[in-house]
């Protein structure tokens, strides 16, 4: 089974639940944990995994050979993304802005154009306790994290389970972390911002069809919405973590709370369980044909 | 006209929070919110909207199935895994290359505009506002910022406003490269802890890639005061000034439910640190200016 931890909101707790859920669950189930916040990971300073390889990872970047270059322009007219410029006699690649979709050198009349590796990232593998452990991190300056993430969930495989954390927001490294998912667990505050930004995430994971469940973080520092938000959505509230000095302050030093905290291994063990009957029902009701996963109206269409 | 940016690597850390209280302390500013992605600043600063503007910031594939013969040929050649099997095009996963449509033997396949999401302009208490809205799960978030930042450059200059003030969004990528571009100052909202730290240093080198003047700033420092000493000494070391050090507030969430920015709401030490720290910045950023 693989589950996301997301969240719109920044610094709700993600890395915080996913962390802690991967640990509750290792004794009893064979466990990886992928980090999927290659602009800034963190889940590796609660869970300290020892690397064992890395891999890089790489996109495709057009070369232009000036020989038998023509400078037609065909490959700057066909790309979308404003990564090739021909002026006089001069071609330029713009590789921040390349995609590595690989259209320019197809359509070069003269076969001028080659593609040589860049690479903006790599993944690291380890294992932190028992869990399989994979980190991928995007080089600084890099603009895109998609490429990364896609490799990263390359590894995962489905006899385990899977916890992947998410970046935040709402934008393609998201979907990306989402997509596929059998569960989005939406870690969220009970403030008029986390509320806010919960709107955005439960509307990207049923726009890719990914059942949702919350959970409630630094509970009591707000008000009731988020919790009223979620019963008037039929989305389940699957555990709520106190506003809590002392978890804040274990956090602060990079410490998993349930190993210090009495109690809290159970209810993360309690929340996979939940999670674990939510899909169990989902997977019947799409077998015969519905589904619980409300629809809301602000699905992704292409028309303007 | 100067550009303040406030970003922060780690989510979380306040940066909107802060904002929002600068957008109550400066005058002859425009405000701007780029985390299009997951804007919030528009709950504190209750903008009425003047114009909104549909923004496309990329094109995506739309398979004409009449015309399909199932060759097979766009899936083998799309990089994004944006083609399945049964050749259907994933709208999430497709960038809007184009790749599809040009090895189409039959024409199938038409690149049409998205809207990727909004741009849009409003009047505030604190003055005009311009801000972006990106479309749930969509991509071109970096072109959205440069979008909303131009505008508000226009805006600026129109009004004769001597200064942007800019929330940003969380991590390194594009939305946050796009953001500081030209900026005079980067401030960086970090807080006591691991994660605040590793983050501050990635978000940090980003800054100093694109030689932009950055400096920190200490949120709920009272969590963790040896954290504390390792984000003042690592900063040392970068020669990267702290400006500032808040201390944790319940009251701020208060000031949130309410609508209002701390600075308006209370009156404390946690108001003293941000006016001071609003002093500074302006000081940094301005420093021959005449204060209004």
């Amino acid at each position: 089974m693989q589950i996301t931890v997301s969240a719109g909101k920044g610094g709700t707790g993600k890395t915080t639940v996913a962390t802690n859920l991967a640990l509750a669950l290792r004794k009893e189930y064979n466990v990886e944990f992928l980090d999927c916040d290659v602009e800034e990971p963190d889940a590796g300073i609660f869970l300290k995994p020892d690397f064992d390889s890395n891999q890089p990872v790489n996109i495709k970047i057009p070369e232009v050979s000036d020989e038998i270059c023509t400078y037609c322009g065909q490959c700057s007219e066909a790309c979308e993304f404003n990564a090739i410029a021909t002026f006089g006699e001069n071609v330029l690649v713009y590789p921040e802005l390349c995609h590595g979709c690989g259209l320019c050198s197809l359509v070069c009349p003269v076969d001028a154009i080659t593609e040589k590796d860049k690479k903006i990232g790599e993944i690291r593998m380890g294992k932190a306790g028992g869990i399989d452990y994979f980190e991928g991190d995007l080089i600084i300056g890099e603009p895109m994290a998609t490429p990364i993430i896609k490799e990263l969930k390359k590894k995962t495989s489905r006899d385990r389970i899977s916890i992947l954390d998410s970046p935040p927001g709402t934008a393609c490294p998201v979907i990306e972390s989402l997509h596929g998912s059998d569960f989005a667990l939406l870690v969220t505050e009970p403030t008029p911002f986390g509320l806010h930004d919960l709107k955005l995430s439960v509307d990207v994971a049923r726009g890719i069809e990914v059942p949702v469940g919350v959970v409630i973080n630094r509970d009591g520092i707000g008000d009731a919405n988020v919790e009223r938000y979620c019963k008037e959505e039929n989305i389940p509230i699957l555990l709520k973590v106190p506003n809590d000095r002392e978890i804040a302050e274990l956090y602060s030093n990079g410490i998993p709370f349930l190993d210090r905290l009495e109690g809290w291994e159970e209810k993360f063990f309690q929340l996979f369980k939940s999670i674990e009957g939510l899909v169990e029902r989902e997977r019947e009701t799409s077998e015969k044909g519905g589904s619980h996963i409300s629809k809301s109206e602000e699905t992704k269409s292409s028309k303007p | 006209m100067k550009q303040l940016l406030v970003i922060s690597g780690k989510g979380g850390t306040g940066k909107t929070t802060l904002v929002s209280s600068f957008a109550a302390l400066a005058g002859n500013k425009i405000v701007s919110d780029c985390d299009v992605d997951a804007a919030d600043l528009h709950l504190i600063l209750d903008p009425e909207i003047e114009t909104r503007e549909e923004f496309s910031g990329a094109k995506e594939a739309v398979k004409d199935d009449d015309k399909c013969t199932n060759c097979g040929l766009c899936y083998e050649h799309c990089r994004f895994d944006a083609i399945d099997e049964n050749f259907e095009v994933d709208p999430f996963r497709c960038e809007g290359c184009g790749m599809c449509a040009y090895v189409c033997p039959e024409d199938a396949i038409e690149m049409e505009d998205v809207l990727s999401g909004y741009l849009l302009v409003s009047r505030t208490i604190y003055g005009r506002m311009v801000h972006g809205e990106l479309r749930p799960g969509e991509e071109t978030s970096g072109l959205l910022v440069t979008e909303v930042k131009e505008r508000a450059q226009d805006l600026a200059e129109e009004e004769e406003k001597g200064l942007i003030i800019i929330d940003g969004s969380p991590g390194t990528g594009c939305p946050v490269i796009a953001s500081l571009s030209n900026v005079d100052l980067a401030l960086i909202v970090t807080e006591p802890t691991l994660s605040g730290l590793s983050d501050l240093k990635r978000v940090l080198e980003l800054s100093q890639n694109f030689e932009i003047e950055p400096a920190i700033v200490i949120n709920k420092y009272d969590l963790n005061h040896e954290m504390v000493k390792k984000i003042e000494t690592y900063a040392e070391g970068k020669d990267v000034p702290v400006v500032g050090k808040i201390p944790y507030d319940s009251k701020v969430t208060e000031a949130m439910i309410e609508g209002k920015s701390i600075v308006e709401y209370l009156d404390n030490d946690t108001t003293d640190e941000i006016e001071n720290i609003w002093e500074e910045l302006y000081r940094k950023i301005c420093p021959s200016a005449v204060r209004d």
